[in-house]
């Protein structure tokens, strides 16, 4: 379009560039002061251009919180969210779009509903349960009486335990059980043309083989953008990992960055290495931040499509 | 009422050209159509004209006026787009007059403007709608009214039938044509459907792959396509063409398996041993016996078209088709002879695919 | 209407069944046992929990500290969703100009979305440390103007800034999505028409963006009651005097620091409704403005 505005063209790059300058420039202050030895970062007047510091304390930070270690939790952790929540979804929502029974509504409805209540605001329930997750089948067997009538019968009590606190499967459960991408793959599911179910009918595809030959390449854009969401997702969990470890050896790196720094609360008077601090930040960031850089399409629609 | 002329105009995206050098003149108050396949830059010449798309080269001017540096409002055109483009958050009424309201225009006026344009197009009891509730051709009505309201210099149509089932289109056609009379406005006319161009144009502008192929009336046109491509994108079916060679002693153009088809001496002397495209029109060729037309070939299928019907023949390698409102019984395989007048003949070079004339008649006088 | 169905029912079964027990296990128990923690009180030397009716919640109600915890949350909400949601918007329909460069800023207005909120916590703790960086300078021009760790207002704008800058990104990503949605060839219609760009933003755009307006604003609005750990857990810790003790941060403390479990479930049980009527109202709402094409 042929347009002159020259003065609103100004304007325009001016507010995208205080924009910019706004949301980098705090990363910015970030990696410099990664490069900073701890007298410099607490300089005055403040250090504005980066030292060179960058890489001692990266190796720093790397020691002191075992990031090593951490990463590939992390990483475990991420990867079986992923994989979780795709599978699940996926099968999810193929039961529910491409059979036609009267529970077909009510389990949408019931899986639907835990899109309502992130994890955050059921923590302290969740926690109960991660620490035994067989705790409701225990109930349910109390209450019905089926206990006491084993226990009759043949003098075994029975006691069902399943602690899921300081492990992997405590760290990916509770992650994987909403329903973002259960809801994208339904509505994914339901562009899928009829004809396409009966021609593979007529072809003598069963539902599985419907499923595993046909859906699942169709829906490789998707994958790849529910992928990306849940890989960020996972690897920024904060309060989950939190709660549920307390043997440092399954710490994940979100976690672990708030013990860089003494909390504001803490007693003992340890001075706040800064320096060193956000040079773990910088650490932590690169992976989820790699991740969307490049997958930044699929991520987008992702994003956009869960969400709504 | 606008002239708008247009100086070999060209328009490249980043490298690549797509627009070469295209030069015409649209007198004031004439209907023209910009004809084309997909890709043939006429959308992009019309998006010049308004000022949706910069020119890179050449000039337009309207109403005497440059305007290649004027915004698209500051230029005095109205257009109707393809998916007609109205606001579907306001009703029909507040579409039809934004125009106006941007331009400032008091409430009163301008209520009564959109009313009258509203009764002209037959909107009158959809003016509180919202777009979303009208069907397709009520749409175009408002995207029509819409630009009417304006009172524009030149009107631009970019292929806004396009969209609609066909017997709405022909009845568009004639609302558009019937609009255009009333207003005296200029209009420029952007489809790919030969049929239309022919039906509405006052003159014809055939363009395919940036270049203005051919410029003139429907009739000119059909009876004397400047170029293969035109011959063959005009007129519906489409013109047959074999390959040949002009003979000139024999006043005729031979085909490689020898059969001869008669053509004006003047046109025969005039470009003599050439090797030639030669163009039939089927409703030009007539059926005789075997061995008494100008060349044989085989009948392989008929299509039957109510008041006549479109009979396919095989030539050596390829399909000629022959319209005919006598409708002679004919078998599959059989061999019949196909006749056509000599005046009938259109003749192309074979390597620029260019209209070949007998220099003396020039423009020759259009077939009554 | 689908009418084209596979005929196997236990394979449907057999495909709802992961996810449904998963979620029984780790989201209707959990909710269902907070149901029943926030009405039960636990035996001080154990032997199960008593019932103990709506108590808890009256106790939790007619403590003021769990009111100003709703306040200081109602204030962050409000603080960060106006930052982050207005700046977003502004930028997106700006960058939706498709200026030159247009790539580059949508990249780097995109990608602050991957960071972790200790992280995001950690950094803007830092930047706004009265005892190193740019407020040590502050402080040393204007002494004692900034310092979150007494001053409860300083606490309270370091965390939302924190908080709306993380969310700056993801409201971007949909503001700009809505934008390119809307066709092109209506800008164009209005740039014929006579709107110019400004105008045209105004008549135009922004009108046709309002379903995703509306629905950015409540999902900021709600993660805001539900995000906020991260941030609040690394920078101030709830304090000082709580100033900054957000509704889920004071369950995790009650529950987890304080060992009060009935207080927490029933704290919990109050922010569930609370997530559950907003979430209600975006559903709501947009099911009445989206429909325009």
């Amino acid at each position: 379009m042929i347009e002159r505005t020259p003065l609103l063209n100004i304007m325009t790059h001016l507010i995208l560039l205080s924009g910019l300058i706004l949301m980098l420039f705090p990363m910015y202050l970030v990696f410099v002061a990664a490069s900073l030895t701890l007298k410099e970062v607490s300089a005055i007047p403040p250090h504005i251009l980066p030292g060179d510091q960058l890489w001692v304390n990266v190796e720093a930070a790397w020691v002191k919180a075992k990031f090593g270690e951490k990463f590939l939790n992390t990483f475990i952790v991420a990867f079986g969210v992923v994989v979780g929540k795709i599978t699940l979804a996926c099968i999810t929502a193929f039961g529910i779009v491409f059979f036609n029974h009267r529970l077909r509504m009510p389990i949408f409805w019931c899986v639907f509903i835990t899109l309502m209540l992130p994890l955050e605001v059921r923590i302290v329930p969740t926690y109960a349960v991660a620490a035994n997750a067989l705790q409701p089948f225990q109930v349910l067997m109390d209450v019905t009486g089926l206990t006491w009538l084993i226990g009759m019968v043949s003098g075994v009590e029975v006691a069902l335990e399943w602690n899921l606190l300081n492990s992997y499967t405590g760290l990916i459960m509770p992650l994987v059980a909403t329903a973002t991408g259960t809801f994208l793959y339904r509505q994914f599911f339901l562009t899928i043309p009829d004809e396409l179910v009966e021609a593979s009918k007529m072809d003598g595809a069963g539902p599985v083989r419907f499923l595993c030959q046909i859906l699942v390449p169709l829906s490789v854009t998707n994958i790849a953008a529910l992928a990306t969401i849940m890989f960020v997702y996972s690897w920024n969990q904060y309060l989950w990992p939190l709660l549920v470890v307390t043997d440092q050896s399954y710490g994940m790196v979100a976690v672990e960055l708030g013990r860089l720094v003494p909390k504001i609360t803490a007693t003992g008077g340890e001075v706040a290495k800064w320096n060193i601090a956000m040079a773990g930040t910088l650490i932590v960031m690169i992976p989820p931040i790699l991740v969307v850089i490049f997958m930044q399409r699929w991520f987008v629609r992702g994003l956009i499509n869960t969400d709504k | 009422m606008a002239h708008i002329t247009i100086q070999n105009v060209r328009k490249s995206y980043a490298k690549t050209e797509v627009v070469h050098g295209v030069s015409l003149e649209v007198q004031s108050g004439e209907f023209v159509v910009i004809l084309g396949p997909s890709g043939c830059g006429k959308s992009t010449l019309l998006r010049m004209i308004a000022g949706l798309e910069s020119i890179t080269g050449g000039e337009i001017s309207i109403a005497g006026k440059v305007v290649n540096d004027l915004e698209p409002h500051e230029r005095g055109c109205a257009m109707v787009f393809q998916n007609y483009a109205l606001y579907p958050h306001m009703t029909v009424a507040d579409n039809i007059g934004y125009g106006l309201k941007v331009a400032g225009l008091p409430r009163a006026e301008r209520v009564a403007k959109v009313a009258a344009v509203a009764a002209s197009v037959g909107l009158t009891e959809f003016l509180d709608r919202r777009p979303g509730q009208l069907s397709g051709g009520q749409r175009q009505r408002v995207a029509m009214a819409r630009a009417i309201v304006r009172e524009p210099a030149v009107f631009l149509f970019d292929e806004p039938l396009s969209n609609l089932d066909a017997k709405l289109r022909v009845q568009m056609r004639h609302e558009i044509r019937r609009i255009h009379n009333q207003i005296s406005a200029t209009s420029v006319f952007v489809t790919h459907d030969q049929a239309e161009g022919m039906t509405l144009a006052d003159r014809l502008v055939v363009m395919n792959k940036g270049v203005i192929e051919q410029v003139g009336t429907p009739e000119e046109i059909y009876h004397a396509p400047a170029s293969v491509y035109v011959g063959g994108f005009i007129g519906s079916p489409a013109m047959n063409f074999l390959g040949g060679m002009v003979a000139p002693r024999q006043t005729c153009v031979a085909l490689e398996d020898g059969s001869r088809i008669e053509i004006p001496q003047a046109l025969a002397t005039a470009h003599a041993g050439r090797l030639v495209q030669i163009g039939l029109r089927p409703e030009a060729l007539s059926l005789v016996s075997a061995g008494m037309g100008a060349f044989d070939a085989t009948f392989d299928f008929v299509e039957e078209l109510g008041p006549a019907r479109l009979y396919h023949f095989r030539f050596e390698d390829l399909m000629i088709a022959v319209l005919s409102a006598d409708k002679p019984p004919v078998q599959v395989g059989q061999p019949m002879g196909l006749k056509i007048a000599p005046e009938a003949v259109h003749l192309f070079a074979a390597d620029t695919g260019k209209r070949l004339e007998a220099p003396q008649k020039a423009v020759q006088a259009v077939m009554a | 209407m689908r009418r084209a169905y596979f005929k196997n029912n236990w394979v449907s079964a057999l495909m709802v069944a992961p996810q449904l027990l998963i979620i029984f296990i780790f989201f209707y128990w959990p909710t269902s046992q907070a149901m029943y923690w926030a009405f039960t009180l636990e035996q001080p030397w154990g032997g199960g929990n008593t019932w103990v009716g709506f108590d808890n919640f009256r106790d939790i109600l007619s403590d003021s500290l769990y009111w100003y915890s709703i306040q200081v949350s109602v204030v962050y909400a409000l603080g960060s969703t106006v930052l982050a949601v207005g700046m977003a918007i502004i930028l997106a329909v700006f960058v939706d100009r498709q200026m030159r460069g247009f790539k580059a800023y949508k990249i780097g207005l995109i990608w602050p979305y991957a960071i972790a909120a200790p992280a995001v916590g950690l950094a803007f703790r830092f930047i706004f440390n009265p005892t190193a960086g740019i407020m040590l300078y502050v402080n040393h021009v204007f002494p004692g103007v900034w310092d979150p760790s007494t001053s409860g207002n300083d606490a309270m704008i370091m965390v939302i800034v924190a908080g709306a800058w993380k969310q700056v990104a993801y409201n971007f990503i949909f503001f700009l999505a809505g934008l390119q949605s809307i066709p092109r060839s209506l800008l164009e219609a209005g740039a014929i028409d006579g709107a110019r760009a400004l105008r045209r933003m105004r008549d135009i755009q922004l009108p046709l963006l309002a379903p995703t307006f509306f629905f950015v604003l409540v999902i900021n609005i709600t993660d805001s009651f539900t995000d906020s750990f991260g941030i609040v857990d690394t920078m101030t810790g709830g304090g000082p005097a709580r100033a900054t003790n957000l509704m889920v941060f004071k369950i995790f403390n009650d529950g987890f620091q304080g060992l009060d479990y009935s207080g927490a479930a029933a704290q919990s049980i109050i922010l569930m409704f609370l997530v559950v009527a907003l979430t209600f109202v975006q559903f709501r709402y947009i099911e009445r403005k989206v429909h325009y094409t």
